[in-house]
């Protein structure tokens, strides 16, 4: 394989694998706080929307990142608003939000259907980037791939290092007793939901401003819900969602280069790939605990908190 | 500052209250939208449009009919497994399935008449969801693998199917290479019962299974475990109820009436197999089974609500040229109040000064 395919092969995995990263580390953080939000692909594809939007009428990738971020977490607080103080069913009310954000954007986007925009370009780091190979591999990257690893960081760095991720895991863990020596269970909580919806809101940012410069209502694909099986496969351990989202990166490439190549299959069973691959990591998952059971679950996920003092 | 009490009961005037005040709230929502959105269009005439024509006209009313079986079939079969805490999300991935296999049945025996056709076209996709539904029975039950991602993930692989068999074993050999069947024939068509409309037998049969499912829930030992499964798994679990059998069931039933309604899609309105066979109804089905709080009779008024705002919504795209998407985002909305609402059932809601 000569080099600059191969570098090819590794940009293109990461422009695949990075709208993957920001929505499945928003998501772990509000899973590690006892809450599912089932919304992510309803709070991707808002993100893509605003952000395109954004990119469209100012031309100014940053402040298209910044409507992104605050587009996702806008339609999050209406989840947050619901599950945390309406008391409401997290499944239910997550399928909502995702059918509603499809829809909004839907009706929100339909004038921007034949536009295009300017992308995002790579950027060189000067002289780190003149470094041949390793140059070209690491350090002209898509600001927001770096950002994405920064957050995965971050995330880590926060729920390990801090005292504050310390009491989100334990709300997560027990939020009875996390609340009984006088944590505001609901406060954690909240803010945990919307940094999940500024993530996905990014992420989804990244398809409609990195990886295709149109907008289409159905772009997401079904991101979002992959995003919510990497969680999973990561058993909620923040670095695991690179290896995880790297391996989708890696399957989506490796179908887009086969269609490429002629090969004598259709597209439509290429493009089912992705899909299955989620399946089969989840099951391989499984398989590798045997029959211990995921130690790593936050044990009040998806359960209702309502304190009665 | 606002708290809410538990109540000691649920209160029953608010469980018939309760989805009142959440269709007012979504009525009062499309209003507010309509007023900023609408500027030379009048707001009354839209919104009678939206809600009101579709019940009154002579055309549009059985159209709703038509749109309410398939949502009232797979909202039956999904309530059932709700219920029991297995959420089957990606109905529409069965649908699909169930279209296909039904209507290659109808295509494999082109021209040939025969009673006989339609219930093995039936047959075929009842067998089809199923098998399709059950691929995430059997992960759940061997590996506990999550039945919501991987009936989604299903449902993305079932549309990409769909759109392979369309450009393949499934093409109309005269169709000048378009992505679509044959147009079925005479016998592999639904029997119309109400001469000069689209409403087909399906309807009918969407009914029977609405009050078979409740008899079924109301009586049989299987409703019981289900209930008893999803509300106190540990006691089901003493009482001897067999959690795997649940999911496997569950999930047998919704995808096997999912199936059904693919098949009376294909057979019914459209007339043959085309890309446009899903049509959401998987996912509006999800709508149509909480706003029913999963009882299957409650299930029957619900599909007719949302099927009114389907053709209302068609309705206004033609008339005033608005995007039919506004009918997800008042479903989605409807959803939000609803469940909103539902908290004035298990608290009080009072307003105290803070005193210490």
């Amino acid at each position: 394989m000569n080099e600059s395919l191969f570098i090819n092969i590794i940009i293109g995995i990461s422009i695949a694998s990075t709208p993957l990263i920001f929505a499945a580390i928003g998501e772990l953080l509000v899973e590690r706080s006892g809450v599912l939000n089932l919304g992510v692909e309803g709070m991707m594809i808002v993100g893509a929307l605003l952000g395109f939007i954004v990119q469209f009428h100012t031309g100014n990738p940053f402040l298209a990142v910044v409507a992104a971020l605050l587009g996702g977490m806008a339609i999050s607080s209406i989840f947050a608003f619901l599950t945390q103080f309406l008391l409401t069913n997290q499944v239910a009310t997550g399928l909502a939000l995702t059918l509603f954000g499809l829809g909004f954007s839907a009706f929100a986007g339909r004038g921007y259907t034949e536009e295009t925009i300017v992308l995002i370009k790579a950027v060189d780091i000067p002289v780190l980037s003149d470094i041949p190979f390793i140059g070209p591999l690491l350090f002209s990257m898509n600001p927001l791939v770096y950002l994405a690893f920064l957050m995965v960081y971050l995330v880590w760095w926060f729920l390990f290092r801090t005292k504050q991720g310390l009491i989100l895991r334990s709300i997560g863990d027990n939020h009875d007793a996390a609340h009984a020596i006088g944590h505001n269970v609901v406060r954690y909580r909240f803010m945990a939901i919307l940094f999940g919806g500024a993530m996905a809101g990014v992420g989804g940012a990244f398809l409609s401003l990195v990886q295709v410069p149109i907008w289409g209502e159905d772009m997401t694909a079904g991101r979002g819900w992959i995003a919510l099986g990497l969680v999973v496969f990561a058993s909620w351990q923040p670095f695991r969602i690179i290896l995880g989202a790297i391996l989708f990166g890696g399957i989506t490439v490796l179908q887009l280069h086969a269609q490429g190549f002629d090969i004598r299959i259709s597209a439509q069973y290429l493009s089912m790939l992705p899909y299955l691959a989620t399946i089969i990591i989840l099951v391989s998952l499984r398989i590798r605990l045997k029959n211990k059971t995921n130690r790593t679950v936050p044990n009040c996920l998806g359960r209702i908190f309502h304190s009665t003092s | 500052m606002i708290k809410l009490i538990p109540r000691v009961e649920n209160s029953k005037a608010m469980i018939l209250l309760s989805p009142l005040l959440a269709l007012t709230l979504t009525a009062l929502s499309a209003l507010i939208i309509f007023i900023f959105i609408l500027d030379d269009i009048k707001v009354s005439s839209v919104f009678f449009t939206l809600f009101v024509l579709p019940l009154t006209d002579s055309y549009l009313f059985p159209e709703l009919l038509v749109k309410a079986a398939p949502l009232m079939i797979i909202g039956l079969g999904l309530s059932i497994g709700f219920r029991a805490g297995i959420w089957n999300i990606g109905a529409e991935g069965q649908y699909v399935i169930g279209g296909i296999a039904g209507g290659a049945v109808g295509l494999y025996f082109y021209n040939v008449e025969g009673f006989w056709l339609l219930p093995l076209m039936a047959l075929a996709a009842i067998i089809g969801g199923m098998l399709y539904a059950s691929i995430a029975a059997f992960l759940k039950i061997r590996y506990q693998v999550n039945e919501i991602l991987v009936t989604l993930m299903l449902t993305y692989v079932a549309v990409l199917f769909l759109s392979a068999m369309l450009q393949g074993p499934l093409r109309n050999p005269a169709g000048f290479n378009f992505p679509e069947s044959r147009i079925f024939h005479d016998s592999a068509m639904l029997p119309i019962i109400w001469g000069g409309t689209r409403l087909h037998v399906g309807f009918i049969i969407a009914i029977i299974i609405s009050f078979v499912a409740w008899f079924g829930i109301k009586k049989h030992m299987f409703g019981m475990q289900i209930k008893i499964s999803g509300s106190a798994p540990r006691a089901a679990k003493f009482a001897g109820f067999n959690d795997n059998k649940t999911v496997l069931y569950s999930l047998l039933i919704s995808g096997g009436l999912a199936g059904l309604a693919g098949f009376f899609e294909a057979s019914g309105p459209a007339g043959q197999l085309t890309p446009g066979l899903p049509q959401f109804y998987g996912f509006t089905a999800i709508i149509v089974a909480f706003l029913a709080r999963l009882h299957p009779i409650g299930i029957l008024f619900s599909s007719l609500l949302i099927a009114l705002s389907y053709v209302g919504g068609e309705e206004v795209q033609i008339e005033y040229n608005l995007p039919s998407s506004i009918t997800q985002i008042f479903q989605g909305m409807l959803l939000f109040y609803f469940l909103a609402c539902d908290i004035l059932i298990k608290y009080k809601v009072v307003l105290n000064k803070t005193k210490n």
